[in-house]
């Protein structure tokens, strides 16, 4: 938990010497709040105060990364309960479960599902992150499908290995990568530990309930490694949800530091759907890492969907660049439509438009990433500032014609900006879905 | 023995409990009637407050047919959506739903201009054919609705049903309606937990009694601004246990309408071949809508697809155990 300026202050020298180059122990201690300036500056702070102001400026929840290069994912340091509070800063990581039981061929269909689960979602690219092995049969069956796993996708790595032999002998098969090492095996979990932090790697392993993970992960991280992730059992989901909730919260509103690391939870309930929504109330509360079986993609997009709805920063929406953007080949005859610069506004009404095949220019007015009806709300979205943008993108010169399309929701406004801005003002569909068919009757 | 290491969040005060549906002995003719909210926790915190009632899912029932549906709910639906009656019963009975949501589109001008005397019968039809409570919404059009639904509301008195929706501008006429013919009513703002609360201070002040108000948030699909209805439930439903009792209400969430205008859930495989098989996913689409707002708080949902339906429904018995 981080320390208030006037926190710290009650734990330095309190004598003014300026040595640290400020005029007053407090201003020192403000910049030592906004993590400004080392503490080393001052050279009488005692050192268990040291160790005390180290601790408090290390995040609530632990970052761990998984991979290296293009593949790595970032989970943890998450600062809140509900997003509302700031926002939710590393998306669950989406991981799938393979066993090296399985057939070549079964392994090879698997691969290649996964390898196509990403997407193109208002103009971001949505895909999965992760491949859980589990060893089921003998080491080189593991390692077998361990290297062809590595031949064909490129994700990060989830290894869980059944015995301490076959974990070395994968290290050494992923030489620089970093995977995330599992050990579901009670009594191996102090050998795991030993070789994940002699190589710097993290290790994720179940426990019963938070007292379980709190004093193992204390520890652990007196024996100096302290790149865990907790493994939350599976129970009834309801549990399993209290857990996660219980994890989150005591680490970010409690201070408490045994509990401060990413979570994961496995999914492997029987039924599909099921598995499915219940990843899906994963991903709205707390799990940093979810570890399915279910890779069909019209299951698969609504769930990182949800991801990426969950973890916008809600105080900075999606926004595209202010621009007139062009949707086929269209021409100075071409139809012009203007509407905001919000994201998730602007790639509505580019899928209609391009579903209508009629070529078309789009304006994006810059709303600061306000829909339609919030931004004329906010006087973002007004007849001048629509006017100005007209001449801003020179639109004169694109088309040979004054004919401008605006949203149905701001009809109110076509009198006023066809006065401002000389063009003759069209009031198109309130929704997008109306859009193509407008267009068509235009 | 170590003490057990929790953060347990206690809270003042609780939901408002909200009756639907009346039995004979209570002045209707339902044989099935639900209780929702009255709940003292946040969504499924068992451990740290009673929470009384499961969340409850009404199918989505419209009293004209809609020819813009994707292929397949017009399949899965095929045979019933002309027929608002038997669609009703189909769901109730079959699909699994708790009840019946009734939306009067067809009285809207632009959709049939239906009369106040088609309505009215209607909702009788369906309160004959199905045993449960009836959710019945309006065409939207203020001036319409302000004539339709009174009448429906007086012919179906004494059901304790519930009506909607009332906004900010225009909830005096439904309302004055619904109390005095023993109905609850849906009060509607638009993402905004002050209008929300304004609203209710309005409609508690005409008098209507505080439980029998719910709470419209105004829902985004899943893709489609979902996160905004998420937090402001979140928000809501967090001052409502703090203390806030204009809050305080149950939420209902249109996830049906919502989740099924997505493209995602409505485009055909040969169009998007890379998105998979498309009626499971306009199904997954509604349901993963309904778990994410089921997280968020809501108590009654609306659905529409009968497999999304029963997926939920499984979801939310899991949801329960405790």
């Amino acid at each position: 938990m981080a320390l208030s300026g006037l926190e710290i202050y009650k734990l330095l020298p309190k004598t003014n010497c300026k040595k640290c180059g400020f005029q007053t122990c407090l201003a020192f201690a403000m910049q030592l709040a906004k993590k400004a300036v080392p503490i080393d500056k001052c050279p009488f702070v005692a050192p268990d105060v040291r160790v005390i102001l180290e601790q408090a400026s290390q995040p609530a929840i632990r970052l761990v990364e998984i991979g290296s290069g293009d593949n790595k994912v970032s989970v943890g340091n998450e600062t809140v309960v509900f997003r509302h509070e700031e926002k939710f800063h590393h998306p669950s990581a989406i991981g799938f479960l393979l066993e090296d039981d399985a057939s070549d061929a079964e392994l090879n269909r698997a691969l290649d599902e996964i390898s196509k689960l990403q997407f193109e979602r208002v103009g971001q690219n949505i895909k999965v992150d992760l491949i859980a092995l589990r060893q089921k049969s003998g080491k080189d069956m593991f390692l077998a499908a361990l290297s062809k796993i590595k031949k064909v996708v490129k994700l990060g790595i989830v290894l869980m290995p059944a015995s301490l032999d076959t974990l070395k002998a994968a290290l050494e098969f992923c030489g620089e990568e970093r995977p995330l090492v599992y050990c579901s095996d009670a009594a191996l979990l102090d050998s795991f530990a030993g070789v994940c932090k002699e190589r710097r790697l993290p290790l994720a392993f179940r426990k019963p309930d938070m007292n379980g993970f709190s004093e193992q992960t204390k520890r652990f991280t007196q024996q100096g490694f302290s790149d865990i992730v907790l493994d939350i059992a599976q129970n009834s989901t309801s549990e399993r949800l209290w857990q996660l909730t219980q994890a989150r919260r005591s680490a970010v509103k409690k201070g408490e530091r045994s509990l401060g690391f990413p979570t994961m939870a496995i999914v492997e309930t029987g039924d599909e759907y099921q598995a499915m929504v219940q990843a899906a109330a994963y991903v709205t509360k707390y799990a940093s890492i979810i570890i399915l079986r279910s890779r069909k993609p019209e299951y698969i997009l609504p769930l990182l969907t949800l991801r990426q709805n969950i973890f916008t920063d809600p105080q900075k929406p999606l926004q595209v660049e202010p621009n007139v953007y062009t949707v086929g080949t269209a021409g100075e005859k071409s139809p012009v439509l203007i509407t905001t610069n919000f994201s998730l506004t602007y790639y509505t009404v580019l899928g209609e438009i391009e579903a209508s095949r009629i070529p078309a220019y789009l304006i994006c007015v810059d709303t600061e990433g306000m829909s339609v009806l919030t931004a004329w709300a906010a006087e973002k979205f007004t007849p001048e500032r629509i006017a100005d943008t007209l001449i801003r993108f020179e639109l004169g010169r694109i088309v040979k014609h004054k004919n401008l399309i605006i949203p149905g929701y701001v009809a109110m406004m076509s009198g006023d900006l066809e006065e401002k801005s000389g063009w003759k003002i069209f009031v198109g569909p309130r929704e997008a879905a109306g859009i193509s068919s407008y267009l068509k009757n235009l | 023995m170590a003490e057990e290491l929790r953060s347990q969040q206690m809270y003042g005060l609780r939901v408002h409990e909200l009756k639907l549906g009346a039995t004979r002995e209570e002045g209707g003719s339902r044989s099935k009637v639900f209780k929702i909210g009255n709940q003292a926790a946040m969504p499924f915190l068992f451990k740290e407050g009673e929470i009384p009632y499961a969340p409850i899912i009404a199918a989505e029932v419209y009293d004209v047919p809609d020819d813009d549906w994707p292929q397949s709910l017009a399949e899965d639906l095929k045979g019933v959506s002309k027929n608002p009656v038997d669609w009703a019963a189909m769901m109730a009975e079959d699909a699994g739903a708790d009840l019946v949501c009734l939306k009067l589109q067809g009285i809207h001008p632009d959709f049939g201009d239906k009369n106040s005397k088609d309505a009215g019968s209607l909702a009788t039809a369906l309160l004959k054919r199905v045993k449960t409570p009836l959710i019945i919404l309006g065409c939207g059009q203020g001036d319409k609705d302000n004539e339709v639904l009174p009448y429906v509301s007086e012919v179906t008195k004494g059901e304790r049903l519930l009506f909607g929706c009332v906004v900010q501008e225009n909830y005096k006429t439904l309302t004055a309606a619904c109390i005095a013919d023993g109905h609850n009513i849906i009060a509607e703002s638009p993402i905004d937990v002050n209008i929300a609360k304004q609203l209710n201070i309005l409609i508690s002040d005409i008098g209507m009694p505080q439980d029998r108000i719910a709470i419209n948030p105004t829902i985004g699909a899943l893709g489609y601004g979902l996160e905004y209805a998420y937090s402001i439930m979140e928000r809501a439903r967090s001052a409502a246990l703090s203390g806030d009792k204009m809050l305080a209400m149950p939420f209902i969430c249109f996830v049906g309408q919502e989740a099924w205008r997505a493209k995602e859930a409505r485009v055909s495989e040969a169009e998007s071949p890379l998105w998979g098989n498309a009626r499971e996913r306009g199904v997954m689409w509604e349901a993963m809508t309904a778990i994410a707002m089921l997280q968020a708080g809501a108590d009654i949902l609306t659905m529409r697809h009968p497999k999304a339906i029963k997926i939920v429904k499984a979801a939310i018995a899991e949801l329960m155990k405790r």
